[in-house]
């Protein structure tokens, strides 16, 4: 068992994997295939997100889906109050001009991380329109956002913490909860 | 150390980065190798923000930067300003020239009203070796960049001379850079011989012997361990040249001839100026470098100075990234003081 205080699963690997399968099919049906279609993920857990999705619609719909990252370190609303943090690269694989982009991350919460991703994007061209897929949607809200594929609805009190696991990044796919100090 | 730029990705990935703690930067020579790898990656990053159509991010928005140049400049001063903008930040120009500084106002007395104006970030150049240690020390909430103390230091130079290099050369690890000139009046290649020697580059100061900086080398060069224990000193530009991946020719400053710190100025070229027969004997892919303004035909010739091999249009662009790297660095939490 992992370390840590008070440690809870809410997604093992299978419910993650199908949940993924679940949101490629949902963003073939809502974009009636495949056409136009540009993953952009979320550093950092986004991005390896982004990938499987790109990688079941293949499977799916035999459809390459380009698939960019995008870091949001310059445009967080905190950088004054937390301090600057290292900025990753943010890959654009096309012009987004006409596209329609789902943007990907790993969980939603206050969702002025989704705020500062629009504004980013929209340096970058004119896509169509912007779609969010999230792994984990675990509400408390501040600003008026909302995704268009949910993995997995899980409630938590402010002070606990979610936190999604990757192969990729992590070693291991599971999504947990935590909750600080005790 | 050829590791270090993987293992500051490694913790880049693993979202433990080094934490900055600066509040100022006034020279290179307390930097730590994780630090100029942080500052080299951020300015990577923000070199893809200038290859992009819109070249706006909002990340200092709300915050003021003032460049305070008490001696002319183009580059550095046009640099700053400009790296500014691009990040959202209101700049402030003031030289010497139409300002209280021609009244007479102390240098103190000028920081004091500009911080008390709330600017968050000063830029200082000044004639005066240690003026940005002195403004550092007497202000209490403003942030300071060195942009040039007279024969000190010109960190941001430096800065943008190993972001150059490494874009070509990857890992400045064991190769051979010659800094050839007035290295002792020269504060970007004071800069330059901290960042370069802490990267691992096998550095070779070339020049008039009335012009290296022994005061620097002195009791550093014999410290086992010491960063610049590996520097040699050759006053033979065609000796020194010989297999060098990287030369850097500095500006000859006319007025060191009146000095009687060297012959005259054909003399100085006849002997030290980087021209096309002397390049030949470097490496074959080797990168030529100038910190600007150039004097074509005395430190370096026209030839070299406009050849493939010169990479002096690739620092200025260089430039502008390493400096937005900074002020992006320098505009984390303040406490309310002063």
């Amino acid at each position: 068992m992992a370390a840590g205080p008070a440690e809870r699963v809410i997604m093992t690997a299978e419910e993650m994997g199908r949940s993924l399968s679940r949101i490629a099919h949902e963003v073939l049906e809502r974009n009636r295939g495949a056409q136009d279609v540009v993953l952009m993920g979320i550093r950092t857990r986004g991005v390896p997100l982004a990938h499987r999705l790109a990688e079941r619609i293949r499977r799916f719909e035999g459809v390459a889906v380009p698939v960019g990252a995008l870091d949001i370190s310059l445009y967080r609303d905190d950088i004054a109050r937390r301090g600057p943090v290292p900025i990753g690269s943010t890959d654009v694989p096309v012009d987004l001009d006409g596209k329609r982009v789902v943007l990907v991350d790993d969980v939603l919460f206050t969702g002025r991380s989704i705020r500062a991703a629009l504004d980013a994007l929209m340096d970058l061209g004119r896509p169509t329109s912007v779609q969010l897929a999230v792994l984990v949607d675990r509400g408390h809200r501040e600003l008026p956002v909302r995704a268009d594929y949910v993995g997995k609805n899980v409630p938590t009190a402010q002070d606990e913490e979610v936190q999604v696991r990757l192969q990729e990044t992590d070693g291991r796919d599971e999504v947990v909860i935590l909750r600080r100090g005790e | 150390m050829r590791s270090s730029r993987a293992l500051l990705g490694e913790a880049l990935r693993e979202g433990k980065a080094p934490a900055w703690q600066r509040r100022h930067v006034l020279d290179l020579d307390d930097f730590s190798l994780q630090e100029l790898e942080l500052v080299l990656h951020t300015a990577r990053a923000m070199k893809d923000v200038l290859r992009r159509d819109v070249k706006k991010v909002p990340s200092l928005r709300g915050k003021t930067v003032v460049t305070l140049f008490y001696e002319p400049s183009t580059r550095t001063r046009v640099s700053f300003e400009t790296a500014g903008k691009i990040m959202s930040a209101d700049v402030i120009n003031v030289t010497n020239s139409g300002s209280s500084i021609e009244k007479g106002e102390s240098l103190l007395d000028t920081l004091l009203t500009v911080q008390a104006m709330a600017m968050d970030i000063i830029v200082l150049r000044h004639p005066h070796s240690g003026a940005p240690y002195f403004a550092a020390r007497n202000l209490g909430r403003s942030s300071v960049i060195n942009a040039g103390d007279g024969t000190h230091a010109h960190p941001t130079q430096a800065l943008l001379d190993v972001f150059t290099l490494q874009e070509h050369l990857g890992s400045l690890d064991g190769k051979r850079v010659v800094i050839v000139g007035d290295i002792s009046h020269s504060r970007v290649a004071r800069s330059d011989l901290w960042a370069l020697t802490r990267l691992g580059a096998r550095l070779v100061l070339c020049g008039p012997p009335t012009l290296m900086p022994w005061d620097l080398l002195k009791g550093r060069r014999d410290t086992p361990g010491h960063p610049f224990a590996s520097v040699e000193v050759e006053t033979d530009l065609d000796k020194a040249i010989e297999g060098a991946e990287v030369i850097i020719a500095l500006r000859l400053q006319k007025e060191r001839q009146g000095a009687g710190l060297l012959p005259s100025l054909r003399e100085y070229a006849r002997l030290w100026q980087v021209d096309p027969e002397r390049l030949a004997r470097a490496s074959p892919n080797v990168r030529v470098m100038h910190p600007g303004p150039m004097n074509e035909g005395v430190e370096i010739s026209p030839e070299v100075a406009h050849s493939a091999q010169a990479l002096v249009q690739e620092q200025v662009t260089n430039g502008l990234a390493v400096r937005m790297a900074l002020l992006y660095l320098l505009c984390g939490p303040r406490e309310l003081g002063a």
